[in-house]
């Protein structure tokens, strides 16, 4: 069965990783949904985001071509309910327009939006949250003349995972060592967080 | 000569005493440290540095020039595969390096180490559409375990271990190194080459879990119709004689991959032939017999596996492979042990009991009885005028003993060189498998010389792949390699022509193909020649080519309609193999 899931890859900083990664993904005609590319909380490690729509086979086959790559450390995949995530979106509407006819405070109230600038022609309000919370704004601003809306590709944190630091203790030792050797989840069961 | 540079090399390091030299050098001191002796190539503007420096080093680093660079990097392959050594090219940028593409992929597929450098324009003009300006690592990316670009000379000396490490650890595969031309020129404070052994990213092969090696030893002892399957991995890996140990210990019939060919002799009295479309028949019928199916150092390709979903469905599956990918990719597998071979095979050979299952294997024999009946003896004592390609390699085996490197191209001259070869030593046989490139046999033969220069190489190759790169015999003139060349001229695009026969109704829709005069093509290259059509020419001609001293041209006419069976028909399942 097709799901979103969501590939979290813990990479080296090299030019042209992006690409590599990118046509593992467009060589087997998937689309990729949202991208992100960010630093971690380990200094020279980079994190990719990707969000795709597929069966879980394929995804753990296409973790394991990622994996693969000599510059890649690990990847993971994980469905909606094993992450916390966010994307961002702004939106960019006329203030005459928002002034006059809704209150600016109830919209903030009912969408969780900030105002991030209010100038005398446009207001430009953030909304951080799911994908559904995003557009319902849309639909929302929508009436009352949305100039510009633009949407940032998914960030996500895995409930169950303690980061990448003891990780690449373990990745730095010229010997690989028993406990790298699972190459699929993390161990369940361990500390959760949820907001 | 070369301790002395190693020597040199180590004790500055040491004392970190650096010397002041160009990156041209330093590519070359690299060359020197990893042992590189045999480099294949092609000058030109942006990689005029490294051959400017490679004058002095003449002396230590023997360069090939090749006439072309699809050329160039075949002969590379042909060169790793017979050595098992690291296959070195150097082309310029642009259209040099855009014609190493074909020969890339064809290593990517079939696990070539390669480390293949290229010249590229100065770094101020990246991305300006320069004079031989391309973007060669973007357009390698997909066919490059890995691929790199130097812009500064320092980097040089550290990102050539890693190309080296790389191209030869783990599941091995072509590296390309793009060096600006001002990262060539440029001098830089030289410390010393250090071999890379670690890389925190990469992991070539795992410690071995002993789990998985417990559970497949209780399955393989509790079968009653194990078979052994294996491929080129057992060769990368250099465990012909654990995989032996472990086929030998255990009775098992074993068949190879194309690529896994001659790792064990081939009259071993355990080899039940070649898997795969136009592999042997007993093979492809008890694969989907057998109950426990044993996969070494092979990656399921669709050509050995017909239609997956027919495919071993009875069998339990025993994966052992080195590149975790492969694992579960297209035949889900019972058992999986992640690990290079020649460290999981005696952990395996140690735990299964020492059987011999006889009637088992006879029924092997039995099928292959058929096999020769029906086909196998038309073949090999063809009644017909026309001379059989199988009458060929015949010929060639009675003669060499299977002690030959066989190098072939690609299409029906390759099947049937690949069904009727013996051998007697593994890296014997060298062919295109997964990319099914013409054209790639007779550079190939060339570096497969250069790289086993004790051995007897024969290139085969059909009517139309030695015209996809015959230019090469301008290699083989000026470098006065000893490369014997067999063409099976059957005056088409033959394995096309039996498809378009089988499943076209014999539309032959461009595969008549003409030829030159090949003796007189030689001739033109100063390699002498000769061209047979007759049966009771063939001892002769053959012995005659094997021990004229030099290169050697021998065209053959055979039966221009003869087809290539058995036969697993693309969609079928492989125990849906046709004998005719």
């Amino acid at each position: 069965m097709k799901q979103e899931y969501t590939i979290t890859v813990y990479t080296e900083n090299q030019v042209g990783l992006l690409n590599r990664i990118a046509i593992i993904f467009s060589r087997r005609k998937i689309n990729v949904e949202s991208l992100n590319t960010s630093p971690t909380e380990v200094e020279s490690v980079h994190r990719f985001t990707i969000v795709i729509d597929e069966t879980e086979e394929v995804v753990k086959k296409l973790c394991r071509q990622i994996e693969k790559q000599v510059d890649v450390l690990k990847a993971y995949y994980n469905t909606n309910e094993e992450i916390i995530w966010q994307e961002l979106a702004l939106y960019k509407v006329p203030t005459d327009v928002i002034a006059e006819e809704v209150k600016v405070e109830r919209l903030l109230r009912e969408h969780g939006a900030s105002a991030v600038v209010i100038r005398k022609d446009y207001t430009v309000f953030q909304v951080s949250g799911h994908r559904e919370e995003t557009e319902n704004l849309i639909k929302v601003l929508e009436p009352y003349g949305l100039i510009e809306f633009v949407r940032s590709a998914r960030v996500a944190i895995i409930k169950d995972s303690n980061g990448f630091h003891e990780k690449l203790k373990e990745f730095e030792h010229q010997q690989p060592r028993e406990e790298v050797i699972e190459n699929e989840y993390l161990n369940k069961g361990q500390t959760i967080f949820t907001m | 000569m070369i301790t002395t540079e190693a020597t040199e090399d180590k004790a500055a390091a040491a004392a970190k005493v650096t010397i002041n030299i160009t990156g041209s050098e330093a590519v070359l001191k690299a060359l020197i440290t990893e042992d590189v002796k045999t480099i294949f190539g092609y000058p030109g503007g942006a990689i005029m540095p490294i051959y400017d420096a490679l004058y002095d080093y003449n002396d230590r680093l023997k360069h090939i020039l090749v006439r072309h660079e699809q050329g160039a990097i075949h002969a590379a392959q042909g060169f790793a595969r017979s050595s098992g050594e690291v296959g070195i090219v150097f082309a310029t940028s642009g259209p040099g390096a855009t014609n190493l593409v074909t020969g890339l992929a064809d290593a990517m597929i079939d696990s070539t180490p390669l480390v293949c450098i290229t010249g590229q324009v100065f770094a101020h003009l990246l991305g300006s559409d320069a004079f031989q300006e391309t973007d060669i690592i973007n357009i390698t990316t997909p066919v490059t375990k890995w691929n790199y670009q130097i812009t500064d000379p320092s980097e040089i000396p550290s990102v050539l271990a890693k190309a080296f490490y790389i191209a030869k650890t783990g599941r091995p595969g072509p590296v390309l190194i793009d060096i600006t031309k001002n990262a060539q020129l440029q001098k830089f404070d030289y410390e010393g080459y250090t071999k890379c052994d670690h890389i925190r990213s990469y992991r070539p092969k795992p410690i071995i879990r002993k789990e998985p090696i417990i559970e497949a030893a209780s399955l393989i002892n509790a079968a009653k119709k194990p078979f052994v399957i294996f491929g080129q991995g057992v060769i990368l890996g250099s465990a012909e004689n654990e995989f032996k140990a472990f086929i030998e210990k255990g009775g098992f019939p074993a068949a190879w991959t194309i690529l896994g060919m001659s790792a064990i002799p081939t009259d071993h009295p355990l080899a039940v032939g070649m898997l795969g479309m136009h592999g042997n028949y007993a093979p492809n019928v008890f694969t989907n017999d057998c109950d426990v199916l044993i996969a070494i150092g092979m990656r399921f390709d669709d050509r050995v596996t017909g239609r997956l979903d027919k495919y071993a469905k009875q069998a339990k599956i025993i994966h052992l492979d080195i590149d975790p990918s492969e694992i579960d990719k297209n035949v889900k597998t019972e058992i999986s042990i992640w690990g290079d071979c020649k460290e999981t095979l005696p952990l395996l050979t140690k735990l299964i009991e020492e059987k011999q299952h006889t009637e088992w294997l006879n029924e092997f024999r039995k099928l292959e009885a058929k096999e020769v009946e029906v086909v196998i003896n038309d073949e090999l004592n063809p009644t017909t005028e026309k001379l059989s390609m199988g009458e060929v390699i015949k010929t060639i085996n009675e003669i060499t003993k299977g002690d030959a490197i066989l190098v072939t191209d690609v299409g029906q001259h390759q099947m049937i060189t690949c069904r009727y070869a013996k051998y007697s030593k593994s890296r014997s046989n060298i062919t295109s498998g997964g990319l099914g490139t013409m054209g790639f046999a007779l550079p190939a033969a060339i570096g497969a010389k250069f790289g086993a220069p004790d051995r007897t190489v024969i290139a085969i190759i059909g009517d139309g792949g030695i015209q996809m790169t015959i230019q090469e015999l301008g290699t083989i003139m000026q470098s006065k390699i000893n490369v014997k060349i067999v063409i099976l001229n059957n005056e088409f695009l033959g394995m096309v022509r039996q498809w378009q026969q089988l499943f076209h109704e014999k539309r032959y829709s461009f595969v008549d193909i003409t030829s030159p005069d090949y003796v007189q093509v030689a001739k033109g290259y100063y390699i002498s020649g000769n061209k047979i059509s007759k049966r009771e020419e063939l001892i002769d001609a053959i012995t005659t080519m094997l021990n004229h001293d030099g290169s050697y041209l021998l065209e053959i006419m055979v039966g221009k309609e003869n087809n290539v069976f058995p036969m697993v028909p693309q969609g079928c399942s492989v125990s849906e193999i046709r004998l005719k």
